[in-house]
Order: structure tokens, then C-alpha cells, then sequence
């Protein structure tokens, strides 16, 4: 029995037809060609919808006004306060600590380990619990250069090559130069690395990078890093308190315009609580689930760019806002696995991408961008994608390569999550190739830090997919669950250093929220929505038009 | 543009499920009550689509996260059954409780500077582990088809290894604890065992020892500093003409032939 439908299984046959001669020639090293620095630009310009025009407007407000970007972002950080200021009794905190942080993925609890190492008293708030993130959606791998012949140089020239040359500078310098630190500490809390027999790191290629650098804990890296940092944060409960399902809506400043905390909302109980803190590191991940141009997202259910909407409420500058990652392979059927990711390391065991006549149509690992842009390219203009019974869009990719490659049972051992996913609808990818298209996948920009992780605002850091900078407009495969933990204990410890000599009696204030207010209203935002969003909202619209009340 | 927010399209319209027409629609009870949802959604979907919002029992909802264990009988059967809200497709006749919490013991410990060996530590922080009777209903639970009883039976004999492999794929979402009549929350233990593989069986990586050595010496700082100070079209050509290693390459084998950048 097979998951798919008698059409598609007749399309499936083109693939096996010209099958082997791809194995051969895998075999003898020769690949589609990649393209060239020219034609990647000519097919970015033409098909990636960050450079369309439609669907995207300029800010009308804040430190970045002017700058174009999606609108769902625009529109995200064109919205007021859930909280009347007026009504709000700031005179007494509910909770007082050192180091407040804002999201409880890689990069939040990164940071709350850093500070508690250094002595803070830590809170985390999170909005759903402790790791339910993007993080442990994470498979592929994390990136570090520590093998002999490989180094932090070639690590920052793959980085920076990557990101077309747009990322900051201090920002990969700090990353490649720092991530055998990271990796080096993960091993040390107990992490479960994928390692040869006397210990060597397993490392593989991913798309853009020139030496092996990707380390993986089979097909859950980020789940295992999570795992394991979370764990740790629970063995120092005496530092660290963990307040779950209460997300942060705005943040505090005091008199002089320091962060010094936040308000944060029980989700359950519908209260607010005042947090007083010495310093603040928002943690927040990214913006998938305000679904950019409709598209499927592979984020978790809280990325809904809550972060960069209450810092930039408060006066935080964003940078490369404007930029969106479309992951080049999210599942397109069975519709049950809608948006669901495919890892990069499938293309980097050797499957090919394949259009509706089983024939290559582009070099399987370049960068991120410019893989979505040839696939969106080969649908689109060229008219050879396949279309599913649900009326998508979609390119084949040719997993049983994989066994032909590397022998018999290797997608079972090296991908075991997709395997399973996909025997759950009866389709054997092993044997059978998947229907895949772009899905969006990562925010590329984001608050504005340096090295240390300070944005612009005293006393408030941040770290993860809420920043922006590290990769530029676009990112690699593996360099994330690197930044977030790199940038994330940075912002620990500065924030601890920071902490030390502050006291903790600024006067804390919403002006800053009033003044937001007062800045839309002059704008001419007529009816702004209420953010930070917090939770989507699903329903359909049987349901809504019935929510009267 | 920015004039009428309101007018702007509602957000997050990639997930809200719009049927196809002609549709076939099923019924199933969540929490007993009867809703009509469209076929082959996940359990998760169609609770959206009867017009829940989740605040728990959701997180990744891509089947790693555990937010969304959940139980379940089909009308007429006595059979329980469980399996992730977000990974199983809803049936007819499906009577449906998620369980988005369960309390779990979990006793902190210290990875750093255990007392006696890992064996030892386990029966001290989970003694219950030991009084499994063997029962299998934890492995019939696991939503991630794991064979729970045989970890845990692994963990009583001492192979701490085994165990920690045979544990790797959960996603702690508690069901398997929720069912244990001998009331061990399988999966905290399973963690413990698995750090203690990591930090203390597994052998360390010897080259990345080396290499922190390298940083934390300063070495490759003056090559970054360059590289950051570079202009544009420099660091391009470095890019463009740097080498790749082979996809074939043996571990810790090949070599670059420029090596000054090491
Ligand atoms: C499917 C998938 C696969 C990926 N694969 C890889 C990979 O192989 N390699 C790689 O390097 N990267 C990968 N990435 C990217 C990487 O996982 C993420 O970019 C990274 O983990 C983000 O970490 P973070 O800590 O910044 O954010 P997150 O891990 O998303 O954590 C943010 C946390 O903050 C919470 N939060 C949100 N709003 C609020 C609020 N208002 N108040 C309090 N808390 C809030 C969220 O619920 C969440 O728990 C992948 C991403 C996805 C989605
Ligand atoms: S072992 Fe237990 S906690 Fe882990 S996935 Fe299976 S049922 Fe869930
Ligand atoms: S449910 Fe409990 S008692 Fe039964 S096999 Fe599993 S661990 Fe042992
Ligand atoms: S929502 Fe994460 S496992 Fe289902």
C-alpha cells in the first residue's frame, strides 16, 4: 500500500526511470552545477518573495519608519498595548530578581545558565512551557569549526558568503570564533553528540559550507540541546525560577530610560504581574506564525515575533527586518505534513531535487535562498512542478538515493523522525521520493546587538532569532542553534557583569508605551491592532462569525 | 497603506484549515462533546477547526515538542489508545482528552560530581525504577513507539548505554508515567540516564579539546580581526575561491592544501 494517489504514483515512475543514472553519477563525484555569483542574484531578484514588491510596505512609525518589509510585520509593529497604562499600579513589583529573560528556548535558557553561573537570581518567562520552541524543532545539526582542517576563518568566510555579504561583520567573528566553545560545553552537560568510536565529532556537510562542520544527535539536535539545557536549568532551581504560560506584553523603563523589567500576562488566569530586574534579555525567537504571504510556516505555535514587537515599542532600532527565510523543503503532502520541514541533511546524504519529468534542475545544496527561488522558479515559470490533489505546488525529492548511496537502512538510522512521519501515511521514503516546496522558516532580522548582545536600549540584551545581523539576509543551515546559544550566553554574562553594579530602585515606567501611542495616532494608524499577538488564532470562519458577544 | 490596519488581511492564514469543497466530514467528541470536522485533519487541527485556541497542550506541532500527548476510544471499542494530537489524524468516532500536564518525580541532582558509579546514582535518585513489574503497558503507551519497559528493564540491569540509545526519540510528553502502576515517571529517569551516557560513557572528542585550547589562546582572533577589517570584494574572492572538502573525505583525514589558515 502506498500514501500516494494513482496519478502521482505514475509520476513517480519518471523518477525511477532516470534514477540510476543519477546514483552513477553521485558515485563518481559529479554534480548539477551550481550557479553562478551572477545567476544567483538574476534568480533571487526574479523569484524569492522577499524582492516581489507586492506584499510589502513601508513602517509608518519607530526607530526603523520608512523601512519596507512584509506587511504582516509592519502591521505587527504598528500595533498598541494590551495593557491601559492608566490603570496599571507600577508602585510595587510582584516578582524582584537580578537578570529577567524573555523566552525559554536555545538562546533564553543559554543566557539564564550563563548568569546563574556568574551568581544571578534568574526568572524566565515563557508563554507556552519551558522549550516548547523553535529550538527543539531544530534536526539538522549545529556548525562548529573544531576538525583539523577546518577553522573559525573558513567558518566566517562560509558564514558571510552565505548571507551575500550583508551580515555585521563583529557578529561572525564572534559566532565561528566561539562555536567550538559551545559545542565544547554542550558536550560537557551530557549532550549526546553523534561521535565515531574514539570520540571524533561525526560532522557533515550542509548547504554553503566548505568543510564538514554540521554536528548532529541523530535527526533531533535542537531537541536534544533543549532537553539537556532545560534539565540543567531545573537542577538550579535555587537560581533560576521558570514562570511558564505568563509571556511578557511590554517591558519596563526606568527613569533614564533603562530596561528594568516587564509586564508579564497568566495566560490562565488572565492577571498581569510587574517583574523588577537589573537587566532584561529578550529571548523571544522568531515571527513564523504570522504566516508571510500565506506561506506554511515550520515554527513552532508561539513565534509570533512578540520580542521584536514590545523592544521596538520601547525604542529598540531592528536590523534586516525586511528579510525572510523560506526553508527550501517543506512537505507538501500528505496535507497532514503541511509546512513540515525537510531537514537539508536529506540533500546532503546525497538526494537530488527533481522536477514533474524526474530531471535535476539545480545543484541540491546551495544556499537557502536561492535553493527556494529555483524551486519557486522550476513551478512557476518553467511549468514542471507537480501538483497535489490539494491543488499545491511541488518538486520531488529523491530519498531512496540515499540507501543506493550509503547502503541499505540508512535513512532509517540517520533520519528516523522523517522515516516515521511519513510510514505514518504510508509512504516509505526509502523507497519513495517526497513532494516538497518552500515553507517559511526563519526571521532573518531582528533586534539590533552587538557582540555582547546589548541592543540599544541600557540593560536590554537580546539573543536568538529575535536579533538580527548574525546572518545577514540569509542564513545556513546549522549557524542558528550556534547563534542562539554563542549570543545567548554572551547576553548572560554581560548582562551579569552589567548587574553587578546596578541597583535595583529606578522608578519603573510605561511612558515609553504612551508614547508609542501617541506616535501611531500622529502617523494616521487608523484602528491599530492590539500586540504582541501572543497565541495565533485558528479558528475558521464558521466559527469566528459566530463569536458575536 | 498603513492607514486602516483593520483592513489588513487577517494573520496567520497558512494553517487555519480551509476544506476543500465536497469535503467528507466526521464526528468526533472532544472531551465528550460532539463536533463535525472535515476528515484527514490531525486531532490537533480539527480541535482548531471546532474552534478551540490552545494555551497548552501545543507547542512545536511538529511531533517533538510532547506539549500534546493525548488519550483516546473509539465509540463501541474498549480499547485506550494514545498518540500526539499534532502527528495523529482524526478518525470518526474518536473520544478525544489531550493531557497537557502530568506531575513527574524529578529529584535535581549534581552531573558534575557524582558520588558513586552511574548505577549506583540512578537507584538513589529513582529507586522506583526498580520495582517496574514488568507490565509493558508504558511500551503499548509511547506515542514515539518506543519499548519503554525495555529501556527501564536496561536501566535495572546497569546498561546505562543501552538505555540511553533505546530512550534517544522521547519527547517526554508523560504519557507512558501517566499509566505506570508502579508509578515511575519513566522518562525523567530516562534523562538522567542519557546525560549521565553523554557526560561520563561516551568518549570525548579529543580534536575539540584541542581546538578550544587554540581559541581560548587567542589564535584565531588577528584572523578574524582581518577578515572583519576586509573590504567586500576581498572577502568575495576569499569566498569564491575557497576549497571544499570532498563529500567522500574520512574523518579527520583531508587536508586543504593551504594550510595557513588553520
Ligand atoms: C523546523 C525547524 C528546523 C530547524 N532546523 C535547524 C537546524 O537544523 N539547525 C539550526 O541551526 N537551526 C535550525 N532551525 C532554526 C533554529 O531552531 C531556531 O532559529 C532557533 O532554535 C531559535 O532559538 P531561540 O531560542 O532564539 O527561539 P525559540 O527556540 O523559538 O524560543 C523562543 C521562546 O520564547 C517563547 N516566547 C515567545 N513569545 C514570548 C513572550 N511574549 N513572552 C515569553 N516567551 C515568549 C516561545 O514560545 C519560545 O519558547 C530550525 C527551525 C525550525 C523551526
Ligand atoms: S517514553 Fe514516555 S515520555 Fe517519552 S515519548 Fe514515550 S510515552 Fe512519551
Ligand atoms: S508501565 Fe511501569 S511497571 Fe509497567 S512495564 Fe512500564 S515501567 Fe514497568
Ligand atoms: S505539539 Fe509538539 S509534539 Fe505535538
Amino acid at each position: 500500500m502506498s500514501g500516494y494517489t494513482p496519478e502521482l504514483k505514475e509520476l513517480i515512475k519518471k523518477v525511477e526511470a532516470t534514477r540510476p543514472a543519477r546514483v552513477e553519477k553521485a558515485r563518481r563525484g559529479e554534480h548539477f552545477p551550481a550557479l553562478t555569483m551572477d545567476e544567483r542574484k538574476k534568480w533571487l531578484d526574479n523569484y524569492h518573495p522577499d524582492f516581489k514588491e507586492e506584499g510589502r510596505r513601508a513602517v509608518a512609525v519607530g526607530p526603523n519608519i520608512g523601512t519596507i518589509m512584509p506587511e504582516e510585520v509592519a502591521f505587527a509593529l504598528e500595533s498598541t498595548s494590551r495593557l491601559d497604562t492608566k490603570k496599571i499600579n507600577l508602585s510595587k513589583a510582584d516578582y524582584e530578581t537580578d537578570l529577567l529573560v524573555i523566552g525559554a528556548g536555545g538562546a533564553g535558557t543559554a543566557a539564564a545558565l550563563a548568569a546563574a553561573d556568574k551568581g544571578l537570581k534568574v526568572i524566565i518567562s515563557n508563554k507556552l512551557r519551558h522549550g516548547d520552541s523553535n529550538t527543539v524543532m531544530a534536526e539538522g545539526g549545529i556548525q562548529a569549526a573544531d576538525q583539523e582542517s577546518d577553522s573559525p576563518y573558513y567558518h566566517y568566510l562560509d558564514v558571510i558568503g552565505g548571507g551575500h555579504f550583508s551580515n555585521r561583520p563583529e557578529l561572525v567573528a564572534a559566532m565561528a570564533n566561539d562555536a567550538p566553545l559551545i559545542i565544547h560545553w554542550l558536550e560537557d552537560l551530557g549532550m549526546m553528540f553523534d561521535k565515531h568510536a574514539d570520540g571524533r565529532m561525526v560532522v557533515r556537510h550542509g548547504g554553503g559550507t566548505s568543510r564538514k562542520r554540521m554536528h548532529s544527535a541523530g535527526d533531533m539536535t535542537g531537541a536534544e540541546i533543549m532537553r539537556v539545557l532545560r534539565d540543567e536549568a531545573k537542577n538550579r532551581a535555587e537560581s533560576i525560577k521558570v514562570l511558564e504560560f505568563s509571556p511578557a506584553v511590554e517591558l519596563l523603563l526606568d527613569e533614564k530610560g533603562a530596561a528594568c523589567g516587564a509586564v508579564l500576562y497568566n495566560l490562565e488566569t488572565k492577571e498581569y504581574y510587574i517583574v523588577r530586574s537589573k537587566a532584561v534579555v529578550i529571548a523571544t525567537g522568531g515571527f513564523g506564525r504570522l504566516h508571510i504571504q500565506g506561506f506554511p510556516t515550520t515554527n513552532h505555535y508561539g513565534a509570533t515575533a512578540d520580542g521584536i514587537v514590545i523592544a521596538y515599542r520601547a525604542g529598540a532600532a531592528l536590523e534586516d527586518i525586511e528579510s525572510t527565510q523560506y526553508h527550501p523543503t517543506g512537505a507538501i503532502y500528505p496535507e497532514q505534513n503541511v509546512g513540515l520541514l525537510i531537514t537539508e541533511k536529506v540533500r546532503g546524504l546525497g538526494a537530488q531535487l527533481l522536477n514533474i519529468d524526474g530531471e535535476q534542475f539545480c545543484f541540491p545544496l546551495e544556499p537557502r535562498d536561492v535553493e527556494s527561488a529555483c524551486i519557486i522558479r522550476e513551478c512557476t515559470d518553467i511549468s514542471k512542478g507537480v501538483i497535489t490533489p490539494t491543488g499545491r505546488f511541488g518538486v520531488w525529492l529523491d530519498s531512496p538515493m540515499i540507501d543506493l548511496l550509503h547502503g541499505e537502512g540508512t535513512i532509517k538510522k540517520e533520519l528516523p523522525a522523517k522515516y516515521i512521519q511519513f510510514k505514518r501515511y504510508h509512504i516509505d521514503i526509502s523507497k519513495e521520493p517526497m513532494l516538497l516546496y518552500p515553507t517559511l522558516h526563519y526571521q532573518n532580522g531582528g533586534i539590533k546587538i552587538d557582540a555582547n548582545g546589548r541592543s540599544a536600549i541600557d540593560g536590554l540584551y537580546a539573543a536568538g532569532e529575535v536579533t538580527g545581523g548574525v546572518h545577514g539576509r540569509n542564513r545556513l543551515m546549522g549557524n542558528s542553534l550556534l547563534d542562539i546559544l554563542v549570543f545567548g550566553r554572551r547576553a548572560g554574562l554581560n548582562a551579569a557583569e552589567a548587574a553587578k553594579t546596578k541597583s535595583n530602585t529606578g522608578k519603573l515606567s510605561l511612558a515609553h508605551v504612551d508614547k508609542f501611542s501617541a506616535e501611531l495616532k500622529k502617523a494616521g494608524v487608523k484602528n491599530p491592532s492590539v500586540g504582541p499577538i501572543l497565541l495565533p488564532d485558528y479558528a475558521p470562519e464558521h466559527v469566528k462569525t459566530r463569536q458575536w458577544g | 497603506m498603513a492607514d486602516d490596519n483593520k483592513k489588513q488581511k487577517p494573520l496567520a492564514t497558512g494553517d487555519r484549515t480551509i476544506p476543500p469543497a465536497g469535503a467528507k466530514m466526521i464526528a468526533i467528541y472532544i472531551m465528550g462533546r460532539e463536533y463535525m470536522v472535515p476528515e484527514t485533519l490531525t486531532i490537533m487541527k480539527a480541535i482548531e477547526y471546532a474552534g478551540y485556541q490552545y494555551v497548552r497542550g501545543c507547542g512545536c506541532r511538529g511531533g517533538i515538542c510532547g506539549a500534546c500527548g493525548t488519550f483516546y476510544r473509539f465509540t463501541g471499542d474498549y480499547k485506550l489508545r494514545s498518540g500526539l494530537a499534532c502527528q495523529t489524524v482524526a478518525e470518526p468516532g474518536m473520544i478525544i482528552m489531550q493531557l497537557p500536564f502530568f506531575p513527574a518525580n524529578r529529584p535535581d541532582y549534581k552531573l558534575e560530581n557524582m558520588q558513586g558509579t552511574p548505577h549506583e546514582e540512578l537507584r538513589k535518585l529513582y529507586p522506583e525504577v526498580f520495582k517496574c513489574v514488568g507490565c509493558g503497558t508504558c511500551s503499548r503507551t509511547c506515542p514515539m513507539d518506543i519499548d519503554v519497559m525495555d529501556y527501564i528493564a536496561l536501566m535495572k540491569r546497569g546498561d546505562l548505554k543501552g538505555a540511553a540509545i533505546k530512550s534517544f526519540d522521547c519527547v517526554m510528553c508523560g504519557l507512558c508515567a501517566s499509566r505506570c502502576p508502579a508509578q515511575i515517571s519513566q522518562f525523567t529517569a530516562a534523562m538522567f540516564v542519557r546525560r549521565v551516557y553523554g557526560k561520563h560513557i561516551l568518549p570525548k572528542a579529543e580534536h575539540l579539546k584541542k581546538r578550544v585550547e587554540e581559541i581560548k589562546s587567542g589564535k584565531y582572533e588577528k584572523l578574524l580581526k582581518e577578515l572583519e577589517g576586509m573590504k567586500q570584494e576581498d572577502v568575495k574572492k576569499l569566498y569564491v575561491e575557497r576549497e571544499r572538502e570532498p563529500d567522500l573525505a574520512e574523518p579527520g583525514k583531508w587536508m586543504p592544501k593551504d594550510t595557513s589558515k588553520l
